[in-house]
């Protein structure tokens, strides 16, 4: 596996790391001579000194062959023109943009290259892990816009001993299984929660938040 | 030409304010964006639209300058990249009619030409002025009228 990465700093340097280790062919591109210098002799990659958006560039590092092109810039719009590029000109099969304002990811998926943003992957796992040991499970689905949450109730929580239907649920959001003493209940209002009951609930990341301080009360 | 459209202009450098001070004197709804807030020094005293100070590479900013609405959008900034990626932002995402960028590199030109989007490219303009001012200055030598 042949890859392709355009940028800079400690996250350029640690991810080559990791490719290298597990014996891919990594290419790296910089514009930046000194760090050029200093990456060639930390990491068994090959380094470009260059603009990664220039088609010359490119070309030298071996685009035509390459399977993947990261494009991991501190400018937007260069990881976008850079994986276009890398498609449209050398076919490039895979390429991948970060998005260094997060609103840029939606806008990359719409112009047709893969975009990523650290912002928001770092954001939704300190709030995922911010949030409690009770949270044993949580699954994204529909790419990240349906988040499925597997929490266990304790005495504390302002739900226990309350039926469903009596519950103060935000907009859009779904128990959608209880699982009491490993058997599994597909809950309606006339149910009731109990501490001890696994809870899994369907919500959207715009109401995730509220609807866990609903089940677990104010601790989040 | 219709002289009431509503134009967008990204980078208020020599280009741009020339554009945005003769577009706006001609009737035209000019909005100018510039992530250098001094370079609307540029535009003329009866430059009668907006300045928008902001990174034309931010969604916001695009919104700011309700971009939506416009009916031309010229990228005009002295970043090929900037320009590529807000003229494809206009036409794709806010349905711009009539997009244009400016692009000094032949190279990332001609790919972009494949997408669709409307370029200019200074470069290959100059060289074929300079290329025919040549070839004309030589046919003038030679006393053969081209």
């Amino acid at each position: 596996m042949k890859v392709l990465i355009v940028g800079g700093g400690k996250t350029l340097y640690f991810l080559c790391r990791n490719f290298a280790a597990r014996g891919y062919q990594v290419v790296i591109i910089n514009r930046n001579p000194e760090e050029c210098v200093q990456l060639a002799r930390q990491l068994s990659a090959t380094v470009v000194c260059g603009d990664g958006s220039d088609a010359g560039i490119l070309k030298e590092a071996g685009a035509m062959g390459a399977d993947a092109v990261l494009a991991i810039t501190p400018n937007d719009q260069d990881n976008l023109v850079i994986c276009q590029l890398a498609s449209l000109k050398f076919g490039v099969p895979r390429t991948v943009a970060l998005a260094n304002d997060p609103d840029n990811a939606e806008v990359f998926e719409k112009l047709g290259v893969s975009g990523f943003s650290t912002t928001r992957i770092v954001g939704s796992l300190i709030e995922q892990r911010a949030s409690l040991e009770q949270i044993t499970n949580l699954l994204p689905v529909g790419e990240g816009r349906v988040n499925v949450t597997e929490i266990v109730l304790d005495d504390d929580s302002p739900v226990v001993g309350k039926f469903l239907r009596d519950i103060d649920l935000p907009e859009n959001a779904l128990v959608a299984v209880v699982i009491r003493d490993n058997r599994p209940i597909v809950p309606r209002g006339a149910n009731d929660l109990l501490a001890g009951d696994r809870v899994v609930l369907i919500t959207l990341p715009e109401n995730h938040g509220p609807v866990l301080k609903a089940f677990t009360g104010e601790r989040i | 030409m219709r002289n009431n459209r509503y134009i967008v202009i990204v980078g208020c450098g020599r280009l741009g304010s020339h554009l945005a001070n003769h577009l706006s004197r001609a009737g035209n709804l000019v909005v100018v964006i510039d992530r250098d807030e001094p370079t609307f020094n540029d535009l003329s005293p009866d430059f009668s639209g907006f300045r928008v100070h902001g990174d034309a590479t931010q969604m916001a900013v695009l919104r700011e300058a309700k971009v939506k609405n416009a009916d031309v959008l010229i990228a005009t900034t002295h970043e090929d990249n900037v320009n590529l990626m807000v003229a494809q932002v206009a036409r794709g995402i806010f349905s711009v009619p009539h997009v244009l960028a400016r692009v000094f590199d032949p190279k990332r030109e001609e790919v972009y030409a494949q997408l669709g989007i409307d370029t200019i490219c200074p470069t290959s303009v100059a060289a074929e002025m300079f290329l025919r001012a040549v070839a004309d200055g030589a046919a003038e030598r030679e006393g053969t009228p081209s």
